[in-house]
């Protein structure tokens, strides 16, 4: 079992599990990896705290319900499984909001900073990932391996635009 | 034939679970730090990519020989060129800016690194809410740009599903292998250089 207790798998060993946790998926569940949708329904309970009318009406809360799901549990477990792989690697797991290494090389120590670029980052993926149908599992992933063309097109793009932004942000370093 | 068909409360403890083994996968492979997935879109460490396009092409084997055999559906999604791509774009800049992306995001909060989820679950959540707000909109223009429905790459090109298979296998398989001769793991060893010795991170100031 020291493979479980391993700090990092070789790239072709986490890309072939991914691959066997997919098919055990489609086959046990009828569905895929994916986690995107369920942001859209926490985000229709949420909302339906204050306004339960204005979330039953809306069409998209219609199609998307904001009740618990397959994939709901789904986003439930992914931290769970992280917090073991790294308990068995690193024997204790430290909780901290710490800003990353390379954020603070290049932006500096400011959270305020950090709060809003990632806060807009974060509307920029929700919204994208509801617009496109998908995200990096449900469609990077999950559609990519099933040769869907909008998948390709959507990891091509979320590609392409991530790329650029990357060479415009980090361009001084 | 066919695949399970499990409903009701075993249902949600199978997504449970199917989430435990896919958060496990994704701290093992790494994937679940800033510096990664910022890399990623530098070009600097291929890490998430190599991870992805390795669980693409044996994912696509897996799942078309499952399919072959009868035991699961596939599930496309519509391909709507504007809502795919304009969507994508967006995206991909939303993940640079934060760093991670919505199951990274949750990875990450698991092995402890709170950064992506203080920052970022806020704002994919109002994401997420504000496109249900213009959806309406949306339903009438995006979605409609481009609407060639549950097409796939055989589909499209009118040949066999494995034609693709075994060509998407040969050609990336043997980019990954490249990918990995030639190492691209640049931006780890630069930070590493970068840090006092005490471990402390230098502000450039």
């Amino acid at each position: 079992m020291n493979w479980l207790r391993k700090d990092e798998w070789p790239w072709w060993q986490a890309g072939l599990l991914l691959g066997l946790l997919s098919m055990a998926t489609f086959y046990t569940a009828d569905y895929y990896l994916s986690t995107s949708t369920t942001f859209s329904r926490v985000a229709g309970m949420l909302l339906g705290l204050v306004a339960p009318e204005h979330v039953a009406a809306n069409a998209y809360w219609q199609k998307v319900k904001p009740l618990v799901d397959w994939q709901f549990m789904l986003v439930i477990g992914i931290p769970i499984g992280a917090y073991l792989a790294a308990r068995l690697s690193q024997g204790i797991v430290h909780f901290s909001a710490q800003l990353p290494d390379l954020w603070v090389s290049r932006f500096g120590a400011s959270r305020g900073q950090r709060w809003a670029v990632g806060t807009l980052g974060g509307i920029l993926v929700g919204f994208g990932a509801r617009l496109a149908d998908g995200c990096t599992s449900g469609h990077a992933l999950s559609g990519g391996l099933q040769l869907a063309v909008s998948s390709w097109l959507f990891l091509a793009a979320m590609m392409l635009s991530g790329v650029v932004t990357a060479a415009l942000v980090f361009r001084r370093v | 034939m066919g695949p399970l068909e499990i409903t009701g409360s075993v249902r949600l403890v199978l997504g449970l679970v199917t989430g435990i083994l896919f958060g496990f996968i994704l701290q093992k492979a790494q994937v679940t730090k800033y510096e990664k997935i910022v890399g990623f879109f530098r070009l600097t460490d291929l890490t998430v990519l190599k991870v992805l396009l390795a669980g693409i092409l044996s994912g696509m084997v897996g799942v078309y020989a499952l399919h072959n055999l009868g035991l699961v559906n596939l599930h496309i999604k519509p391909t709507i060129i504007g809502a795919n791509v304009l969507g994508g774009l967006i995206f991909g800049v939303g993940m640079l800016l934060l760093g991670f992306c919505p199951g990274t995001c949750a990875a990450a909060f698991g092995e402890g690194r709170l950064d992506g989820l203080f920052r970022g679950v806020v704002g994919i959540l109002i994401g997420a809410g504000l496109y249900s707000e213009v959806y309406p909109f949306i339903q009438d223009n995006f979605l409609k740009l481009g609407d060639y429905g549950k097409l796939t790459i055989p589909a499209l090109l009118q040949v066999n599903a494995w034609s693709v298979i075994i060509a998407l296998v040969v050609v990336m398989g043997g980019f990954l292998v490249w990918l990995d001769r030639t190492g691209h793991r640049r931006s780890t060893e630069e930070f590493a250089g970068r840090k006092h010795p005490g471990g402390h991170t230098v502000v450039p100031r």
